[in-house]
């Protein structure tokens, strides 16, 4: 973690947040409504971790905002005893802007799934994320439509058979670590429901970081998708599947493969016996060109071979919402608050006195 | 060389050119010079979509309608006293406006045979007897200017563009019109470029010197200064009018503004401004597109500021999913749509007034909120101030539809003191509103069913709301059958009940006999009034009002409009108010429509009501 003992428990993203020693629980970040989301679905295991972890934060309750679109993941802030709004698809990112550049008091989160934050909300996404807004967006990638039941999503796998997809679905599937990689976002990381320790910290990593973090979240869904991260479950599986990204170690897939440097910038995993450990890529999370980050998030193909998990980058830019203040207190010190009194009788202005005559104009 | 000086109470000068020749700033100067001299006056610009059309060509041309007088006018004027044609498709795009007797005045350099085969002219109109009925000055202005400036470094290129300045100094010195506010304009437009500032300067003072020697120009003119109610004036436009008033609204009700909007024609000019007040602590984000200009407004307003947002028809439609987010959550929220011709790209610098059944209705499900529309540029201020206070008190959003006449058209505004503004209480929750230290966000007041606006960063009143339907006290989600038809019925009934809080319809009607109303709403208001002027003057007898409150209505209109005969209802659309007025009050208004992308006619409006007075 950074140094920084600006913020609320050294986040340096949380730097404007006011801090507190009240000492929070779990329970203190769970509203009253009964939670309704489908027996065994991957979001109870999110929220369960996100609510264990929001006293790690050091803010109080109050200033914490949940903003959610639309899609079973939108339900969210219904669930969090913080304030929140649960506005309509794909805007949240959108609304999130305006209340952190507004608020720059204020830990916001965005809850948006691969529907709502890639395919009707995917410009917002994007541009959130090239604006850098200091917003926290958290991308429930479930890879399918759940609440509208079951049509195939911009994740989906091409050739996917669904409702609305009965000869297999023609899309080419958003990766959306690439995705937001391509949008040059300053945090970039990816976690897996099930692994609460894991995504706890990559949770962490991103209240950390100031400006727009994007964290994709695979998350299953039972009903409509199950088992689609199953070969990234399974235990037998998982470790020569999984690329545990930790700054400065060496990038490693399982115990025996590795990855290194390949052609034209691009990465390859190969034996590591067969290179030598020296050779493997020790991986740099705060290299400032996307570039290596984004060949990271290719390795994945063809599906699931490799996925790596972690911080893909995390480098420092000026957030948008600190800009934007900085400049109305610039204005400020430069011109003075402004006085609406000038500014009205500003320009060119003539005076007409009282009528003193008698009659209407000739 | 002492010339004659004529008196005269009223003048329309039209300034026509190629969108390149600068005809809005020439026209804008003559304005500037015009209301610093105390004349009452009003604006028409008029000017292509295309940033340059090419050159000579009729869809190029661009125009600055000003109407000056010496007493209280309202419209730009009906059609020009004088046209100054800087080529000849200038003089062809407008001929037909210019009534027999108008004085044309015609740089000659551009009416080449080229430029006249351009827009089909087989001879040259300046001899072939095609501008007999008009008072033509013919003036070689671009050679003039190029002449007067022989002396400088400046390449002939930029010696010509100055010829719309030599153009301003003539036409300054023809209305004697002080000279000293375009001399210190140019001097700060120019600051960096001490060449072109002196060509500028030159080229005002040939042209003004021009008129003063030569013997084409005989006699000058002089209009008085109109003697308007007792103040301090400025020239205003509708869009710097629209800005000031949400500024006043920010600082009257405590909230800092955030304005989150798209670039649109003709909307743009508000962000413009308003992004140059940052020292106010008004935000403004240009967003991504317009859908996310208005989320963003909504977020801020989540947030406890004074979400605004602006834009024009095409914009409008986009937004009217995240407007409907705002009538759910009930949260503050200005939406400025500066209405132009449609549908969809339509004509971006034409006028209409075709939104007000979108504004209305143009959300899915019962979706009520107020709707307020300016009567003119400087009616604007007013107007987007009222939209505030009706957001803030009611918890609501609030469309404002102002429309393209109105954004660009400029008119004397009385500035008023700030203590005359209304003072708006945002009225913040700052603690439990239910039972056991509870919070129930959506318990409302028993007056203005405004519910509690609590922000982030309040402790203890923490909640969540959305737009799904929910409880009409927890704002919990609620799928219940008999709590939806109550809020549903909540909602209407809170924006109906604003009309407590809306001034009566005033009815301008000096005979007290008369048996016909003339209804307008929106920025037709200065063509109706002049109509019903014209009316008067010729012994007719008419009633005037005009609405400001589209939704809801002032709590008389259905009362004013039975006590007519007739009501005649002009409207630049295809009768939208009418069609509201006949379903809610069921009285058989007479509309009047025509969609041009102008605004009316002061004649035409006369003879509509004049028909109408007649019928019996």
């Amino acid at each position: 973690m950074t140094e920084n003992t600006n913020g609320a428990r050294g986040l340096a993203g949380l730097k404007l947040v006011p801090k507190t020693d009240t000492p929070y629980k779990a329970k203190d970040f769970k509203s009253g409504q009964e939670v309704r989301w489908c027996p065994g679905c991957g979001d109870y295991a999110i929220l369960a971790a996100f609510q264990s972890f929001l006293p790690e934060l050091g803010v109080p309750r109050e200033n914490v905002v949940i903003v959610s679109g639309i899609g079973c993941s939108s339900r969210f802030p219904y669930y969090l005893s913080t304030y929140g709004i649960h506005s309509i698809h794909g805007r949240a990112p959108a609304i999130a802007t305006g209340l952190a550049t507004s608020r720059p008091d204020l830990s916001v989160w965005v809850i948006t799934g691969d529907g709502d934050g890639l395919s009707i909300g995917g410009n917002h996404l994007i541009h959130a994320l090239r604006r850098n807004v200091n917003i926290n967006i958290l991308l429930f990638n479930n890879r399918i439509y759940g609440l509208t039941k079951g049509q195939y999503s911009p994740t989906s796998e091409a050739g996917k058979i669904t409702k609305s997809s009965p000869a297999g679905s023609l899309d080419q599937p958003f990766n959306p670590v690439s995705l937001a990689l391509g949008a040059e976002a300053t945090f970039v990381a990816r976690s897996v429901d099930s692994d609460r320790k894991h995504l706890t910290s990559v949770l962490r990593a991103a209240a950390d970081h100031p400006g727009a973090s994007f964290v994709e979240i695979y998350q299953n869904c039972p009903i409509f998708n199950d088992d689609a991260f199953e070969p990234l479950k399974d235990p037998g599986a998982r470790d020569a599947r999984l690329l545990r990204l930790e700054h400065g170690e060496p990038l490693r897939a399982g115990p025996d493969r590795g990855v290194v440097a390949g052609e034209l910038g691009g990465l390859e995993v190969v034996d590591t016996a067969s290179v030598g450990e020296d050779r493997l890529v020790r991986h740099d999370a705060h290299r400032e060109d996307p570039g290596y980050a984004f060949a990271l998030s290719r390795l994945d193909q063809p599906a699931f071979e490799h996925v790596p998990i972690g911080v893909f980058r995390d480098v420092r830019r000026p957030a948008y919402d600190e800009l934007v203040n900085e400049q109305v207190a610039d204005a400020r010190a430069e011109q003075g608050d402004g006085e609406l009194a000038a500014l009205l009788s500003g320009g060119d202005t003539w005076t007409v006195g009282p009528d003193v005559s008698d009659g209407p104009t000739a | 060389m002492a010339k004659q000086i004529e008196q005269l109470d009223r003048v329309v000068i039209r300034f026509a050119g190629d969108s390149g020749d600068g005809m809005q700033l020439t026209g804008d100067r003559f304005t500037q010079e015009t209301a610093s001299f105390g004349n009452d006056l009003s604006t028409l610009p008029n000017f292509p979509a295309e940033i340059r059309a090419p050159a000579g060509t009729l869809p190029g041309v661009s125009s600055f309608q000003l109407h000056f007088a010496d007493h209280d006018i309202v419209t730009p004027g009906d059609a020009p006293d004088v046209l100054v044609a800087m080529n000849p498709a200038a003089l062809k795009a407008n001929l037909a406006d210019l009534p027999r007797g108008a004085t044309v005045i015609a740089n000659t350099d551009e009416f080449t045979r080229r430029n006249l085969a351009k827009v089909g002219y087989a001879s040259d109109p300046l001899t072939d007897g095609t501008l007999d009925a008009y008072k033509v000055s013919a003036v070689p202005l671009t050679s003039m200017t190029v002449a007067a400036l022989s002396g400088s470094d400046i390449s002939k290129k930029d010696a010509e563009r100055a010829k719309n300045m030599f153009a301003l100094g003539l036409l300054s010195w023809m209305y004697n019109r002080p000279t000293e506010g375009t001399t210190s304009f140019l001097k700060s437009k120019f600051a960096g470029k001490p060449d072109i500032l002196a060509a500028n300067l030159t080229a005002f003072q040939a042209g003004w010197n021009f008129g003063e020697t030569t013997e084409d120009f005989a006699v000058s003119y002089e209009i008085r200064p109109a003697r308007l109610p007792e103040g301090t004036y400025r020239n205003i436009t509708g869009n710097l009018a629209t800005a000031y008033g949400l500024i006043a609204g920010s600082r009257r009700s405590g909230l800092p503004l955030f304005l989150g909007s798209y670039p649109i024609t003709p909307a743009s000019d508000i962000l413009h401004e308003l992004s140059r007040h940052k020292n106010f602590g008004v935000r403004t984000f240009q967003a991504e597109d317009e859908i996310a200009g208005v989320g963003a407004a909504l977020g801020a307003s989540f947030g406890g500021a004074l979400g605004v947002t602006t834009t024009s028809g095409p914009g409008m439609v986009l937004k009217q999913e995240a407007v409907g987010l705002a009538v759910m959550t009930e949260l503050p929220l200005v939406i400025v749509d500066v209405q132009r011709a449609g549908p969809s790209t339509g004509m971006p610098t034409k006028t209409e007034q075709t939104d007000l059944l979108m504004a209305l209705f143009g959300r899915n499900g019962e979706s009520p909120l107020p709707v307020v529309a300016p009567s003119s540029p400087a009616d604007c201020f007013a107007t987007a101030l009222e939209a505030v206070r009706l957001a803030v008190t009611y918890r609501t959003p609030v469309v404002v539809l102002s429309d393209g006449y109105l954004a660009n058209g400029s008119e004397p505004w009385r500035i008023p003191e700030v203590s005359e503004l209304p003072e708006i209480e945002p009225d913040l929750a700052t603690g439990p509103n239910g039972p056991d230290g509870a919070f129930l966000p959506y318990r409302r007041d028993g007056e203005t069913l405004a519910r509690p606006w609590a922000v982030p960063g309040t402790p203890g009143l923490e909640h969540r709301i959305g737009g799904i339907e929910k409880h009409a006290e927890t704002g919990d989600i609620s799928y219940s059958p008999d709590n939806h038809d109550l809020m549903v019925r909540t909602r209407q009934a809170k924006i109906d009940a604003i009309a407590r809080d809306v001034p009566e319809l005033e009815v301008d009607d000096p005979s007290g006999e008369a048996r016909v109303l003339a209804l307008g709403w929106g920025g037709t208001y200065g063509s109706i009034t002049a109509a019903v002027r014209r009316v008067r003057r010729a012994g007719g007898r008419v009633a005037q009002a005009h609405l400001r409150h589209l939704n809801p209505f002032p709590a008389n209109l259905g009362e004013v409009l039975r006590r007519y005969d007739r009501v005649v209802v002009p409207e630049i659309n295809l009768g939208q108010l009418s069609l509201l007025l006949r379903g809610r009050y069921l009285v058989d208004v007479i509309g009047y429509n025509k969609v041009r992308g102008l605004p009316f006619k002061a004649e035409e409006l006369a003879a509509v009501l004049q028909e109408v007075i007649d019928r019996d």
